[in-house]
């Protein structure tokens, strides 16, 4: 069995400029995908629009233990991933207005966002495909003798898809530095994730190929971070490939077409209640390390920076249809 | 010059390329101490070591992901799957990841990867180890495809692919393993991109790739001993993107063709050589396109049943006298095509 930790975020540890680093990206994730779903619905951000609102102290606990030069692969829920890695927001906002500015030259959009350049390998429209590249990556480190490391989300749903299995399988075998990190919402689209599969919990699959696994509090961003520290030290250390199974929710539904049918009102008030969000500002507040007026200092920042974003993209140029060819192969 | 087998024209470009380049590596199943499936990393282990010689385990998502992933991160990786019939198990690896990845992200990435894989038949191995998936994979914008026929070929377009900074689906032909024929002594690369004049001819252009380019070959010499017809062989050598100025050129000379191929002949690499020369070439044509291709049935074991349905010499040889006018009953799987 997977080791399931206690969230170990006790106020006396919470270090002031830390906590308000955390709030800040987390509201920044918050504040991007809220928008991006209002300009979805108005029509003026085009294709899909996948949104983590709820999950984002996944992404920032993980990130945050990061170094620039680490690889993250993602998903097609990821601009969160994105944006805690250290991808520009505006570049973001770019490519999902279709623009030239984008990371992707509008070539990506939502489901391939990536700043290759800071370690993001990319989002992926295929459910589980990241996996198998970020063991790929894994590799390349372990030849080329860095100590970098490769981290690779994904949901509880890709735990079921081959790739999956063969890639945790093979980063086990070569002992790879590869920290594999499950956003288990719950639901795969509407699928319930203790229905799709005879293992307990995620964890366990990790497990079953021989790696450190950790089952933690998703929503609390000190409990993801706490557990990625201990896991990567073990990683950079050379004790191979580990599993993070992160329980969190997803309070939108999969894309914005799903009406929910398979959950309650009841449920999902009681995890917006556990809000990674809200429950470190409380505790910031509690401890009195911050004033709420501080908070919502910044917030109104986050919010400020998410609009001017916008506004630059929008100002940027669109895509030049006679370049449409460029880009399918490199000279 | 000095002859080698076409298999150790492969050992011997994928020797000199990790050689050269140490960020070259090979990685697929049983491609180290036993020296690959088809024995073409023989001796490569021994030299680079495991970790630049790397046994995978049986999974072939993880082999092209793998690579993919060292790809993006500063290695300049081949991974080998054993047979084509089983990129199917990859398929999303090579067409929505390695094939896109560039475009996708804008140019943000290279991809120096190199996919070498064998097909075609002729073992009676039957439908799954027997196949020609090139046109498959010639569907998708970002792969470029080579197929070399001889040992020549097979060097020095393995030689560029690994130094392309783009994917490169290698496809080897499983029959040709023990072919012999001249190569260079000294370094050469073939160009990916370029179409081969295997035999120039006036009377009619015969456009093969693979094991097919050598059956044409043999065709175009009994055809001329015979009949005094002379044929003009162009091996296709890259299958995408296809050196389709050499195929005009050639049929603009001879005003007739014949596409020779050995996958299927519903949707294949003989249907788009033909769409392509009638819509650039119609005025120049003096009779109907022919496709010779397998044809649409699995591939069988039984060694007479394999022959029936894999396309040979004598097909050819019966297409290229329809072409030309002289009549003679068709073989099933010869037809005029239905696009002009």
């Amino acid at each position: 069995m997977a080791t399931v930790m206690k969230g170990r975020g006790e106020i006396a540890r919470l270090d002031r400029e830390v906590a308000e680093g955390f709030l800040r990206t987390m509201m920044l994730i918050r504040h991007f995908e809220e928008r991006s779903l209002e300009l979805f619905t108005k029509g003026e951000l085009i294709g899909m629009c996948h949104v983590s609102v709820g999950q984002e102290a996944v992404a920032v606990g993980v990130c945050s233990e990061l170094r620039g030069d680490d690889y993250v692969a993602s998903t097609h829920r990821g601009h969160g991933h994105s944006i805690a890695k250290g991808a520009d927001i505006g570049k973001m906002f770019a490519e999902l207005l279709g623009r030239e500015a984008g990371y992707c030259k509008g070539r990506g959009g939502s489901m391939h966002m990536a700043d290759v350049g800071a370690g993001f390998l990319g989002c992926n429209g295929i459910v589980g495909a990241g996996i198998p590249i970020a063991v790929g990556a894994g590799l390349s480190i372990k030849l080329r003798k860095t100590d970098q490391i490769s981290v690779v989300f994904f949901g509880d749903g890709a735990t079921n898809i081959g790739a999956f299995h063969e890639a945790l399988n093979m980063a086990s075998a070569f002992n790879l530095p590869v920290l594999f990190v499950c956003e288990d919402n719950m639901y795969a689209l509407s699928t319930k994730t203790g229905d799709m599969s005879g293992a307990k919990c995620n964890a366990d699959k990790g497990t079953a190929y021989c790696m450190r696994s950790r089952v933690i509090d998703g929503m609390d961003v000190y409990a993801v971070r706490d557990a990625t520290r201990e896991l990567i030290s073990a990683i950079r250390a050379g004790e191979g490939p580990a599993f993070l199974d992160c329980k969190t929710y997803r309070y939108y539904g999969h894309s914005k077409s799903d009406t929910r049918p398979y959950r309650t009102k009841e449920e999902e008030a009681e995890w917006r209640s556990r809000d990674c969000i809200t429950t470190l500002a409380d505790k910031l507040t509690a401890a009195k390390l911050a004033t709420a007026e501080e908070i919502e200092a910044v917030e109104a920042d986050a919010a400020r920076q998410i609009e001017e974003s916008i506004e630059w993209a929008r100002q940027s140029p669109f895509t030049n249809p006679e370049e449409v060819s460029k880009y399918v192969f490199a000279e | 010059m000095r002859e080698i087998t076409y298999r150790q024209a492969i050992t011997e470009a994928m020797d000199e390329e990790m050689a050269r380049d140490e960020r070259v590596i090979l990685m697929g199943e049983d491609v180290g101490l036993f020296g690959g499936a088809m024995a073409c990393s023989k001796g490569l282990y021994e030299k680079y070591g495991p970790e630049r010689v790397i046994d995978t385990p049986l999974a072939e998502t993880a082999i092209i992901g793998g690579a993919l992933g060292c790809a993006l991160t500063g290695m300049r990786p081949i991974a080998e799957i054993m047979f084509i019939d089983f990129t199917g198990i990859c398929f999303d690896q090579i067409v929505n990841q390695a094939a896109k990845v560039r475009y996708m992200l804008g140019g943000q990435v290279e991809v120096p990867m190199v996919i070498r894989t064998q097909g075609g038949a002729g073992r009676s191995y039957a439908a799954q180890h027997s196949q020609s998936w090139e046109s498959l994979f010639a569907h998708f914008p970002g792969l470029k495809i080579v197929m070399p026929a001889t040992p020549y070929d097979a060097k020095g377009l393995l030689k560029s692919a690994i130094r392309e900074n783009n994917p490169v689906m290698y496809i080897e032909h499983k029959a040709l393993y023990n072919n012999k024929g001249n190569v260079p002594d000294e370094e050469y690369l073939v160009p990916i991109g370029k179409a081969d004049i295997k035999r120039e001819g006036e009377d009619v252009t015969v456009v093969a790739h693979s094991r097919t380019a050598l059956m044409a070959l043999e065709a175009a010499e009994r055809l001329e001993v015979e009949s005094g017809i002379d044929v003009e062989v162009i091996d296709l050598r890259t299958i995408s993107p296809m050196d389709e100025e050499t195929i005009y050129e050639s049929v603009r000379k001879t005003g007739r063709l014949v596409c020779f191929e050995e996958g299927h002949r519903n949707v294949g690499i003989a249907s788009e050589v033909s769409a392509r020369v009638t819509e650039n070439c119609f005025d120049y044509l003096d009779a109907p396109i022919m496709r010779v291709a397998a044809k649409d049935v699995p591939i069988p074991c039984a060694t007479e049943l394999e022959r029936e349905v894999i396309p040979n010499p004598d097909w050819l040889v019966t297409a290229v006298r329809k072409v030309l006018g002289e009549r003679e009953k068709v073989p099933a799987a010869v037809g005029y095509t239905s696009c002009v």
